[in-house]
């Protein structure tokens, strides 16, 4: 029983940051139709720059946290303005070719830039002189305000207006006046945030970082997104928790080797079954 | 113009022909180059650099007292990331550009499985210093290794754990990804004399071990048993301590890092090793001051192992007197040596068999506990 509470923890926590990573994936698929595979490489880059803040500045977790969002928000818009911005009317898949290429480009810049070896993330207060209390704890509280102040943003907002209408039609949305690009923009700018904010709560969880870290959690929190139905706000959120509970319990009660079988097995089954996902409506394609 | 084309061909292939043969006789009068592949970057650079670090200094010495028969040693060292692909393709680079006569290397067992047979292939000389996989050397006339081998490595703190330890329960977290982490697993497991209880598996990508420790915390094992590398060590003993799991941790040479930037999480653990920093004899000490006179830090097992396998490398091409591959190889299989990890001698497979000494992590040192063998 105690093992079974224990998981059920653990599922919690990786699975909080599961969620947080699915959700930039679908605000980036509901808006502009791409998946932004470079979006695991957010995650590291969120990290690298909590480490550098925690090693350098002594910084506790919030402003760490704000820093580091702030850095990855910026970072996803020059991504989408210098990668995405000029193939908006090319192909889609040209498109998905660049999101590749630039997962590839940014991981290894970092390797270059810093190294392969792992680096230590140090223990961190709270915020001010106030200790870290159980981490994961610390992550559950962080992911759900983080997804609350997100759905806040999206249903009471102007730009959540702006985001929700061009992810409807952006045509009819550029007619009404709505400025497609800059709602492109922020939509970036609020996935990589939350990259960042997973990034941050993952070196935190286990203690080291490195340049390619952000790709095993980056696929699976894709599969978080599609599980959910890729492009749906709470879809990424339950998506994100389920594989996490998966994941967990099958290493808990399977194998460990059996993990990522499961994963990306459902991933399969997901697109043969119902390729909308679990909160995915038939859409008749306009024609 | 058929005939023309022809002619041009082999009057190339003559020249380039030639032109190598100049280059080659050229090299071998002045300078004897011995090849180094080590992970000079990425996880394993800990182990890596200390490999290039101690190879580097023993060259050095061996230069300074008057080189192989006159000529200059060169060490050639490219960085392998740890990453068969990678060993592979430097090491033709190795052999074809830069005309080694022998390999120090690869370091870890992966890299040494598969470069391994192409050194066969390409009839060159090689040691590796510390890759202990029992598969590295079996059917492979020209590949040698400085350490002792997995499976008696995991007998012995098996034999540690029952006999020192009065263990009776044991769990096994083995990374199924790794040949060097399977091969310890398995020899522990046959030889532990009390309950195994559980072995549990995880792969090389693997960060979050906590759904495998809540599984084992309930069983209170007496000890765990950790062979893989100290960076994925430093891991399952941190979040082992957070889950306020007791057990005892042992692992093998591997751990040999973790002094690093894990000891606290592995206080009071203990783990074999080819040689204690804590020894007293004059060769032991001679190599640790010069070593940190020159890096600044204490060297690691492997660097003992490097400097020990350079220097055999260098004598077995001296008593060799030429830089024939066949000739080194015949001189390399006939060593004898005092060497700082133990007296080498190397048996029909070229694996060395020595005692093991057991460390222990007390205060945040490491300590010698016991010299064990079988």
């Amino acid at each position: 029983m105690t093992q079974f509470i224990n998981q059920i923890i653990n599922s919690l926590n990786i699975g909080s940051i599961y969620a947080l990573i699915a959700l930039g994936y679908t605000m980036v698929y509901g808006i502009v139709r791409l998946i932004n595979f470079a979006h695991g490489e957010i995650l590291m880059i969120g990290a690298f720059i909590g480490y550098f803040l925690a090693v350098t500045f002594n910084m506790s977790l919030i402003p760490l946290l704000l820093l580091s969002m702030i850095g990855c928000a910026i970072i996803g818009m020059i991504i989408d303005r210098v990668a995405y911005k000029p193939l908006r009317k090319a192909p889609r898949i040209s498109a998905l070719i660049t999101a590749l290429g630039m997962s590839m480009l940014l991981s290894n810049f970092f390797r270059w830039r810093f190294g392969a070896s792992d680096k230590i993330m140090p223990e961190i207060n709270l915020i001010g002189n106030i200790p870290m209390p159980n981490i994961t704890i610390i992550t559950v509280v962080i992911t759900f305000m983080c997804m609350i102040g997100l759905q806040y943003v999206i249903t009471r907002t102007k730009t959540g207006q702006a985001m929700r209408a061009v992810s409807e039609d952006k045509g009819a949305a550029q007619l009404m006046g709505i400025n497609v690009d800059k709602t492109i923009s922020i939509t970036f700018a609020i996935g990589s945030a939350l990259g960042a904010v997973a990034g941050v709560l993952y070196a935190i969880n286990y203690g080291n970082l490195e340049p390619y870290m952000g790709t095993m959690p980056g696929l699976k929190a894709f599969v978080a997104a599609v599980l959910g139905g890729i492009g749906i706000i709470p879809g990424a959120m339950v998506g994100g928790f389920a594989i996490g509970i998966i994941e967990t319990f099958v290493k808990g009660y399977i194998s460990s080797a059996w993990a990522n079988v499961f994963v990306f097995g459902i991933l399969i089954i997901v697109l043969i079954v119902k390729p909308t996902g679990l909160f995915g409506k038939n859409i008749k394609e306009k024609v | 113009m058929k005939k023309l084309l022809t002619l041009g061909l082999v009057l190339i292939m003559v020249v380039t022909l030639f032109a190598g043969c100049g280059k080659e006789e050229e090299a071998s009068a002045e300078i004897v180059k011995i090849g180094m592949l080590a992970p000079t970057s990425g996880d394993l650079a800990v182990y890596g650099q200390a490999v290039f670090n101690a190879g580097t200094m023993a060259v050095e010495e061996i230069n300074a007292a008057g080189g192989i028969n006159g000529a200059t040693v060169e060490l050639i060292h490219y960085d392998n990331e740890g990453d068969p692909t990678k060993s592979m393709t430097l090491f033709s680079k190795l052999v074809d550009e830069d005309g080694i006569v022998a390999l120090v290397g690869p370091v870890i067992s992966g890299t040494s499985l598969v470069v391994g047979p192409l050194a066969e292939e390409a009839g060159i000389p090689m040691l590796s210093p510390t890759a202990t996989n029992p598969d590295v050397t079996p059917g492979l006339d020209y590949v040698f290794r400085a350490c002792y081998i997995d499976p008696y490595q995991g007998r012995v703190v098996a034999k540690f754990a029952s006999e020192n330890l009065s263990a009776k329960t044991a769990v096994i977290f083995k990374n199924v990804s790794n040949d060097y982490s399977i091969g310890l697993a398995d020899a522990f497991e046959s030889a532990f004399a009390g309950d195994m209880l559980a072995i549990e598996g995880y792969t090389g990508e693997d960060n979050d071990f906590n759904a495998i420790i809540a599984k084992i915390a309930d069983m209170k094992p007496d000890v765990i048993f950790l062979p893989d590398y100290f960076n994925v060590v430093g891991l399952i003993a941190k979040q082992l301590n957070e889950a306020g799991v007791e057990a005892t941790l042992l692992g093998g040479d591997g751990w040999d890092g973790i002094q690093g930037d894990y000891v606290e999480e592995v206080e009071g653990a203990f783990f074999a090793n080819h040689y204690a920093t804590t020894d007293e004899s004059e060769i032991v000490q001679n190599f640790i001051t010069s070593y940190e006179e020159q890096f600044g830090e204490v060297p690691n097992a492997l660097g003992a192992l490097a400097y020990d396998a350079t220097k055999v490398m260098a004598e077995a091409i001296k008593e060799a007197g030429s830089t024939d591959g066949a000739a080194i190889k015949d001189a390399l299989a006939k060593t004898d040596i005092d060497a700082v990890c133990g007296h080498i001698t190397f048996d029909d497979n070229g694996d060395t068999v020595k005692a093991i000494s057991i460390i222990t992590i007390t205060n945040g040192e490491l300590e010698l506990e016991d010299k064990v063998s079988e």
